[in-house]
Formats: C-alpha cells, structure tokens, sequence
C-alpha cells in the first residue's frame, strides 16, 4: 500500500500541482487518534482500541499521532500537518481546551470531522465530545462495587479527596442518590484525605477505630484508595475490610493480590479509544449527525447519546479486579 | 641570473567564488534538496495552502531568532525569550479581562516584552552578570510569575479582531505572519549588515574590550540588543496568543532551544564574532520544511527532535571535516 503510494505520488507531482489533494482520493478512511503526547501507557492502550475498531469496521486506517510532550503547540502542528494530509477525521485528548480550538475549527472548515475525547475541547473546536463516563454512572458504580461483596449489608464510609473537590463531591452526591436502590448498605461517614497520603492513611485508620463493624472504605480518589488499602493492610483487616472506589490498575496490583481490595473502577483506555473511532467514523460517512439528542452506534460497546452541549458519556467506568489485573497493570 | 616568474593572484577569491563557498549556499542546498526531497515523499507537499500552513511552524520563533542572532554575534545570549511570551501573553490576557481593546492588547504586549527585556539588560550591562546565568534566572523568573497569576486556568476571550495576527491573511496564501516575518528580516539585514550599529555588534562579539577602546559604547549596544529580543519576544507572544486565541502559563514552552538551535543553524558562531541573517532565514525555512515534511509522514516527534539535532551537528561539522580532509 505504502509503496504503491510513494510510487503513484512521486509520478504525480505534476497533478499534485494542478489538482491538489484531489488527486488522491483514498480508498480506505484515515482516522487520525491524536493524543496528549506519545510514549503515555494510557494512550498506547487507547491506540490499541482504535486498531481494533478499524479491524472491525474494515477499510480504515487509523494514524496514531501526537507531539514529543504535552504542550498545545505541539498539538497545533500535529493538527496541521493533518490538514495538509486531508484525514477524514480527527479523535484528539486535548492538551488545551482553548489553544487547540482554532487549528481544529480550520480542519472543520475543510470538512475534516473532529471529536474529541477523554481531555475536551471547547465547543466551537469539535462536533462532539466523548467523556469516559458521567456523574451518575461514576456514583453509582462506587456503591455498586462496595455492595457486590456485602451480600448481608453493613457500614461503609467514604475516604475522598478534598471537601472542595469538585469531581469527588459530584460523584460523592450522586452516589448518596442511589444509596436507596442498595438495601442493607449504610453510608456512615464521609472523610476527607486531601489527596495527600500520608493524611488519607490517617483518616483511614481513624475510619477503622470509630466504626469497629466497617465492612467497606470506598475512596474515589486514586491516592485514597491507595492510602486506604495500605492502613488496612497494617491493621491487619484484609478480609474484614474490602477498600474499593477509583484507581489505576498500576498501583491497585498489590492491593488486588493482597485481597485488601476486591475490585476497583476506572475508565478502560482500550474502551475509550475504540468507541472514539466508532463516533468519528459514523459522522465521517454520514451515519450519524452530532446534534443534541442524536445516538450514535459504538459497536461492542452499545451506543452514546448526546446532551445539549454535544458531549455523550461512553459506559460504567471499567471494574477490574484479580482476573484481569495483570493484563493493565502494565498499561496505565 | 635565472630568470624565475611567480603567479600572485590579484585576489585570493573571485567575489562569485567566495560566495558559492560560503555558509549560505550551503545552507540553501540543504534546504532545496529538503524541498525536492518532501515533494516526493509526500503527495500533500506542493500544494499553496500546506506550504502556508507550514509557514507557522516557524515565523513566531524566526522573528525573535533575528535578534537573538543579532545578541550572540555580540557575544551574549537570552534564554528567557520563551518565558518573555508566556508573561507578555499573560498580561494581554488579564487586559482582556478588564475590557482593553486590541490596540491596547498590542501595545501591552510590546511593552511588558521590552521590559523584560531591559531588565534583563540591566542586570547584564550595569551590575555586569553574565547573561546566561542572568536568562536562566529570569526564564524561571517570567513564566513563573504567569503560573502565579493564571495556575491550571486559562485567559481566553480575545476579541474577534485580535485574531488577525496569528489567523488572518493579507493575500490568498500570504498569512499577515509571514509578511511580518519578512518585514522584520529585512529591517534586521539592514541593522546588521548595513548600518554602524551593526559594525558595533561585530566588534564587540570579536574583542569587546578592544571595541570599548575605539570609541564604542560596548554597554549601550549590549543593552540595546536585549532590548529588541525582548520586543521581538512581545511581537511573537501577540502573534502567538492571536493565533491561539487563549493564554496559559505553559504557552511558548521550550522555545528558547529552538530558537538558539535556528541562530546557531544560520551559521552564527555561538561564540560570537560571526553570522549573517540571511543565513538564520534559510535556517528558519530548513526547521520549518524539515518538521512539516516529516509531520506529514506522521513521523512521531521525537524522531524529528533526532533529525533535527543530526541536522544541526551535520551541518555543523561536515564542512570543518571537508577542510580537514583538503589539507
């Protein structure tokens, strides 16, 4: 493929000249996946989805880009040397919201279709944007998590990050709304760590002494769940005490092997990266439109649906726990 | 008596001789077959608008590389242009906030960029510190004084107008950037190469002392010249923040390598004493056609970092090697 085009483009300068990217109508779709930087396990994970939604759709070709670090100029030449190719469509994780908002809005011009997924941009720079999960899914998985291992009920607790935290009170809320749906389960205190470890294991341990009969800490927090998990494995709870919530499967290892955490949650790259090729190949072949109220079909993993401002929530963030640990450990 | 003829050369090079063996053609080879090179490479080379596009690789970095080329044949050097950008963006962004229009955002731009500037040539030309030293304080110094102010926030909200010095075009592919970029080249040739100003800086950059002894202010031009890097570093930070109509403190990062690895690429002896700036345009072109080239093969950014660096020793050194291997 590559050599017929190197071939076909070094006899075609000519027409190149005259005609420009018309000459070059391609077969397959080029689907650009532009990413914060290269060389980020996270990402990786991501491109590897996209691949697989390629292989699926068949007939298209996805261009894993990004700049060497994480800054918006970077990105912005990225954008650009996009344009210059004529992709079809571009899914980028932007750096900045804003920065990179005029270079996409340009590639938008030139009917090139642009999503953006897991770091947004704003939205004059995107048809649509794809977040990992929403509010009430994130709230509800957390509980969820916790009262899948307490079939007889009991007391759990919340250990999050700071009392301004937006995400973390967000989640925390929506959390508290579907409390009732989960009979048995009593929310007994709500702690604050800061996201400091060393206060996070405090707050943990003095979760431990005022509620002897705790069945569950749920941090949504990744340096919580981390803190938690190592005071009580001091205490020498595990067993007693299941530590759940949010975390990255690169630090939850140890945790998932020990048995001082039965499972966790969080968003699955591979997921986000396949279900963002989904979206920007339906709107690039006029399956689907980005209009508020739309649904648009994202194969294995259902379909999205979008809300006023065009962004749509992909899933439940992804449970992992000591079957499929050693697979992500490794990733993110 | 024998009678013993010897050829002696009116000169020792013919003006077209010296200069087709000059720094400059060299350069411009490079960059010619860099241009072939891409054409075939990639379908999507020769085409106006990608050219264009192209062009903003590199003329916000090219305008301050002309005076930094202009401070390094004087023997100083200014690492904190980067960070000029990133607290002149940020004042133009707090200026937006408080209702100024885009006359008044230009000149704040300018202005905070020569004050920098003159700081930095106070400290270097008064107390006498050694510029280096001098930039690497202030370039923390700058952009950190932009994280205390903006933090993970960002200033946006640039009026429509504004957006004419990093998006708008003066004549089909012509972007009003590269018009500037040519502008300020010229008037830089001119500075350099054609007035007594530009002697000076010659003089200095080869024997500072012995150039303070025929009569030239040594400390006056070395303040002058950091000076114009801090207003060129306002002209690129209005053009800058123009074209991405938002400010946040990490803007420009790492700029001020690039543009060192320009000046010395233009064949300015990074000791000083030497350089021209049609050598720094044609390095500018050579950046600029080198990354989009390889940008649009996808290749990933730090295999161009690589080739940008094997460029600049390659250049470099090939003709030190070529001398070496004639004698």
């Amino acid at each position: 493929m590559s050599i017929t085009r190197r071939l076909f483009g070094g006899s075609a300068i000519a027409t190149a000249m005259l005609a420009g990217n018309a000459a070059y109508a391609q077969d397959d779709m080029r689907i650009a996946l532009v990413v914060k930087a290269l060389g980020i396990g996270f990402f990786e994970a991501a491109a590897e989805g996209a691949e697989e939604a390629a292989a699926e759709l068949g007939n298209v070709e996805i261009i894993y880009t990004g700049p060497t670090d994480t800054t918006a100029e970077g990105q912005i030449e990225v954008i650009n040397s996009l344009i210059a190719q004529g992709v079809d469509a571009i899914a980028i994780s932007a750096n900045d919201p804003d920065a990179v908002s005029p270079a996409l809005q340009r590639a938008m011009q030139r009917g090139i279709t642009v999503v953006s997924w897991d770091s947004g941009v704003n939205e004059e720079g995107r048809m649509m944007h794809l977040n990992p999960s929403s509010t009430p899914l994130i709230g509800n998985t957390i509980i969820k998590l916790a009262a899948d291992h307490m079939p007889d009920g009991g007391q759990v607790a919340i250990l999050s990050a700071s009392a301004t935290a937006t995400n973390q009170n967000a989640w925390i809320e929506a959390a508290e709304e579907v409390l009732p749906n989960y009979p048995g389960i009593e929310l007994v205190a709500t702690v604050y760590g800061d996201d400091l470890s060393d206060k996070s294991y405090r707050e943990a341990q003095g979760l431990m002494a005022s509620y002897p009969d705790l069945k569950a800490i749920i941090a949504p927090t990744t340096v919580g769940i981390l803190a938690s998990c190592q005071a009580v494995s001091d205490a020498d709870k595990i067993g007693e005490i299941n530590v759940t919530g949010l975390g990255l499967p690169s630090e939850m290892a140890g945790c998932v092997v020990s048995g001082a955490t039965e499972s966790f949650a969080i968003w699955n790259p591979i997921d986000l990266g396949y279900s963002a090729t989904m979206i920007a190949h339906a709107l690039a072949t006029g399956a689907a439109t980005a209009e508020p109220g739309a649904e648009i079909p994202t194969g294995r993993m259902g379909s999205v649906t979008l809300d006023d401002t065009n962004t749509a929530a992909m899933s439940d963030p992804f449970t992992y726990d000591a079957s499929n640990i050693d697979q992500f450990k490794d990733i993110f | 008596m024998t009678d013993t003829t010897r050829f002696i050369p009116d000169r020792l090079q013919s003006p077209l001789e010296r200069r087709l063996k000059s720094w400059e053609t060299l350069l411009l080879a490079v960059a010619v077959s860099i241009f072939i090179v891409n054409s075939f490479t990639s379908p999507y080379f020769l085409n106006a608008w990608n050219l264009s596009d192209m062009t903003f690789n590199f003329t916000e970095k090219a305008m301050i590389a002309f005076a930094m080329a202009l401070l390094i044949i004087a023997g100083e050097i200014d690492l904190s242009v980067a960070s000029i950008i990133a607290l002149a963006s940020t004042a133009m962004g707090a200026a937006v906030q408080i209702g100024i229009g885009t006359p008044g955002l230009v000149l704040i731009g300018l202005g905070v960029g020569l004050i920098c500037g003159a700081f930095n040539g106070f400290l270097v030309t008064k107390l006498g510190l050694p510029s280096i030293v001098v930039t690497i304080g202030t370039m923390s110094l700058f952009r950190g004084i932009s994280y205390i102010i903006l933090g993970d926030q960002a200033y946006r909200g640039y009026p429509s107008d504004f957006s004419f010095f990093g998006q708008g075009y003066v004549f089909w592919v012509i972007s009003f950037e590269f018009v500037l970029f040519a502008i300020i080249a010229l008037i830089y040739f001119v500075i350099l190469h054609n007035t007594n100003f530009g002697r000076a800086v010659y003089a200095i950059g080869n024997n500072p002392v012995g150039a303070e002894f025929s009569g030239i202010r040594v400390a006056r031009v070395k303040f002058i010249l950091f000076l114009l890097t801090g207003l060129m570093s306002g002209v690129a930070a209005v053009c800058l923040t123009s074209r991405l109509a938002s400010t946040r403190p990490s803007i420009a990062f790492g700029w001020e390598l690039e543009i060192v690895t320009m000046v010395v690429l233009g064949g300015v002896n990074i000791l000083g004493g030497s350089g021209t700036i049609p050598g720094v345009v044609i390095a500018a072109f050579v950046m600029g056609l080198v990354t989009f080239g390889l940008g649009l093969l996808n290749v990933p950014g730090i295999v161009m970092s690589i080739v940008i660096g094997l460029l600049l020793i390659g250049v470099i050194a090939l003709p030190r090697l070529w001398e070496k291997w004639k004698s």
